[in-house]
């Protein structure tokens, strides 16, 4: 009896183990596609921007490589990849800018787009969006 | 007929001008009193997909059926840079067993007074107050009710919760209310025995969105009980179904009650809601 209740009790830790060690392995970073699911989302997001009438003029200015490169390393820092957002911060960026509320809803309503095209379940496209949308303050009417 | 006029006027003006800056779904829809809200709750958002930039102006007409009444409403709202929303909305209640009608009149005003539902930190909270008189008060006053217009007052909370629930997002509004209308106002203000019997009611929604276009909830709202006929609270179930930021239909299956002596009213709800 005692034997199989340690037996029950092993399997349990072992079963709880390997969910917790296979929860730890899929961060957010592995459920968008990793680098390569990323890199697809920027550039059809960088894509989409390129033929939007109303947001393109925001991007005009900008060098499309360095912000390509930029979004790509933001995304994998903010959704736990192997990654260091080293550019400036969202602030800096934005200010004097002057993005209001209803073209940054417009970009957000771009990523879903971009996210959708590369195959990003709902549930998951939600958890970025919530990574994301704390900085919000810091980016329109600036 | 109608409906199909109503959906393509929406449909052309709505090309012309449409306020589009808000995220889809988010706004809700248009509850019963012309309100941007749930069905039976005024919410905290205000109506319509305007920014704080944009004016936003919105339609809809809803109809409730149960066993022995129906509702037929119709309205639209006005809202600017996604600060203060004016709203109208006509009533007509048809009571089966007297074969007649009792219609209402409701305006409305809403200010947002803190907040995004999507992007603060705190719930967004709004004040808002509906007007609200009755074109004939003769059943209100058969029924002993004391006045036939009456202003209720109502203080709203809102919240959307990114990917909360198992990653979908969820909605919860909570609203109180200063009033003193007897079914919601159809049969009059107060008790005539009593006098004015303000009182504050609390009413409730929630939702879970499934994907950006469906969300499905419950809404409860208590009300009060002034009446010598008994006035029970309300709840329903809801299916609201957002194709684009130009219109959204609902349907519910609501649970009202016992209304002036029926008992155990309960019936289907539906509502379409233009968005410009």
């Amino acid at each position: 009896m005692l034997a199989k209740f340690q037996y029950s009790f092993l399997m349990a830790c072992c079963l709880i183990l390997t969910a917790c060690a296979s929860t730890s392995e899929s961060t957010l970073y592995n459920k968008l596609g990793g680098e390569q699911g990323v890199n697809n989302i920027v550039e059809n997001l960088i894509q989409q921007i390129g033929q939007d009438e109303q947001i393109f003029h925001y991007f005009a200015e900008a060098r499309v490589s360095r912000f390509r490169e930029n979004l790509i390393e933001h995304f994998c820092a903010i959704s736990d990849g192997p990654c260091q957002y080293t550019g400036d911060n969202m602030a800096d960026i934005h200010t004097g800018m002057n993005i209001n509320e209803s073209d940054f809803n417009h970009l957000v309503d771009l990523l879903i787009n971009a996210m959708d095209a590369e195959g990003i379940p709902h549930r998951v496209q939600n958890q970025l969006l919530a990574r994301l949308a704390p900085l919000r303050e810091n980016i329109i009417y600036l | 007929m109608r409906l199909i006029l109503f959906l393509l006027t929406v449909s052309l003006t709505s090309q012309l001008f449409a306020a589009d800056g808000k995220l889809i779904a988010t706004p809700g829809i248009s509850q019963i009193e012309g309100t941007g809200g749930g069905g039976f709750v005024p919410w905290a958002q205000l109506a319509g997909y305007g920014s704080r930039d944009e004016i936003a102006a919105n339609v809809f007409c809803s109809g409730a059926n149960v066993d022995d009444y129906d509702l037929r409403v119709c309205g639209a709202q006005a809202t600017f840079y996604d600060r203060i929303e004016f709203s109208v909305a006509k009533q007509k209640f048809h009571v089966d067993a007297l074969d007649l009608d009792i219609k209402q009149r409701v305006l409305g005003v809403k200010a947002r007074l803190y907040g995004d539902i999507v992007y603060s930190q705190f719930p967004q909270i709004s004040l808002g107050i509906q007007h609200k008189k009755l074109d004939d008060p003769t059943v209100a006053y058969l029924l002993g009710a004391d006045d036939d217009s009456g202003t209720d007052i109502y203080l709203a909370a809102s919240k959307l919760h990114l990917g909360a629930i198992a990653g979908y997002n969820w909605l919860w509004n909570v609203t109180a209310r200063s009033t003193e209308a007897n079914q919601t106002g159809l049969l009059g203000f107060g008790d005539a025995a009593h006098g004015s019997q303000r009182e504050i009611v609390l009413e409730a929604s929630t939702a879970i969105l499934f994907g950006r276009h469906l969300a499905l909830g419950v809404e409860y709202r208590q009300k009060p009980d002034n009446l010598a006929l008994k006035e029970d609270d309300w709840s329903n179930v809801f299916v609201a179904w957002f194709p684009n930021k130009v219109i959204s239909v609902t349907a519910a299956w609501l649970d009202l009650g016992e209304i002036a002596g029926a008992k155990n009213q309960k019936g289907a709800y539906f509502s379409v809601t233009g968005y410009f």
